[in-house]
């Protein structure tokens, strides 16, 4: 019915026109537009997927944590674009309280995921992704899709899509409440 | 103030909709009849469609990691003999270092189906499935399959 653009343009103007008429309840430190006012969010659905050990990860092992939760698969371009910054993010940020956590949605599995992984030295926890998960988190019929989830497990704010490193590092900022990185 | 708020909802509404839907970007028009005699092979053209914005691996895709398109056909007791796949485009994206070779607008897939000798005269529905995996210039759709019923009328 729309166009991918008139899709992206639509969801921008719309972000755009949240943030504008909210702007009064957004709390100190959430300064990018991209992240939801407090009151806004809703509670990120619980999962339990497994990582590349074999051991069961869920959304609540996080608790206290910023997540930043990417739906990716190894045959997206898109997507392989990203990784490279939330290796960096998690770098970056893990000690300041944030967890980057990528699900993969490839139907082979572990043997197209593993590889991927270990040759772009991916040094955050990705976990096989399967189609419930994916469906109590709105379909997730397009990659990326990353949703970032403020400390009290609430979904802060989505991308769809390609978007900047920019825009994820002042969502992550927002979200850790810390101090912009001086460029 | 008001009237912002209510192109808000309105957007935001119109997005919530948007998002349940799962898009599919590629459609087949249904095959006309196709009448083969025994012993012999007949043609079906089949004609698509890939939505504006987006495109589909070809079947040769430049990277190993992209998913090709590809075309099965259930064709017992006849024989498929070929599946002539359009011939892709090199392009180059924001996402992608190297062109790709891509399918976009309008396109057609050729099978040539044969009719055994000793089959009997009757009418046969194969079941096609085209599997393809098509993206945008920002992010990719879950592989997808099209199925298609060719109806084939051996003489």
């Amino acid at each position: 019915m729309f166009s991918p653009k008139w899709k992206i343009a639509l969801a921008a103007l719309a972000l755009a026109c949240l943030a504008m008429s909210c702007s009064s309840s957004v709390k100190a430190g959430a300064a990018s537009p991209n992240v939801r006012p407090t009151k806004d969010r809703k509670i990120a659905p619980a999962f339990k997927l497994k990582d590349a050990d074999g051991k069961i990860a869920q959304l609540s092992d996080y608790k206290g944590k910023v997540v930043l939760l990417n739906f990716w698969a190894t045959w997206c371009g898109p997507c392989k674009v990203e990784i490279p910054w939330f290796i960096e993010f998690e770098q970056k940020y893990k000690d300041k309280g944030l967890a980057v956590i990528g699900v993969a949605m490839d139907e082979e599995g572990w043997e197209v995921i593993k590889p991927y992984i270990i040759d772009k030295k991916v040094n955050y926890r990705v976990l096989a992704g399967d189609d419930p998960t994916a469906q109590i988190y709105g379909g997730v019929d397009s990659l990326p899709t990353t949703f970032l989830i403020d400390r009290e497990g609430k979904i802060a704010g989505v991308h769809v899509g390609l978007v900047s490193k920019s825009e994820y590092e002042k969502d992550i900022v927002a979200l850790l409440g810390i101090a912009a990185p001086v460029k | 103030m008001k009237k912002t708020l209510l192109l808000c909802l309105a957007l935001l509404l119109l997005l919530s909709s948007l998002q349940g839907q799962t898009i599919n970007p590629l459609s087949v028009e249904p095959p006309q009849k196709v009448t083969i005699q025994r012993g012999h092979s007949a043609t079906i053209k089949l004609q698509a469609r890939i939505d504006r914005g987006y495109h589909v691996n070809s079947n040769k895709p430049h990277e190993e990691y992209l998913i090709p398109m590809r075309m099965t056909l259930t064709a017992d007791p006849l024989i498929l003999e070929s599946v002539k796949y359009p011939v892709g485009h090199d392009q180059k994206y924001t996402f992608s270092e190297q062109p790709l070779n891509v399918v976009t607008g309008n396109f057609e897939i050729l099978l040539t189906i044969k009719a055994p000798q000793n089959i009997e005269p009757q009418m046969h529905v194969l079941l096609g499935k085209l599997r393809y995996q098509a993206c945008s210039d920002k992010a990719c759709l879950a592989p997808k399959t099209v199925e298609i019923h060719i109806t084939a009328d051996v003489r």
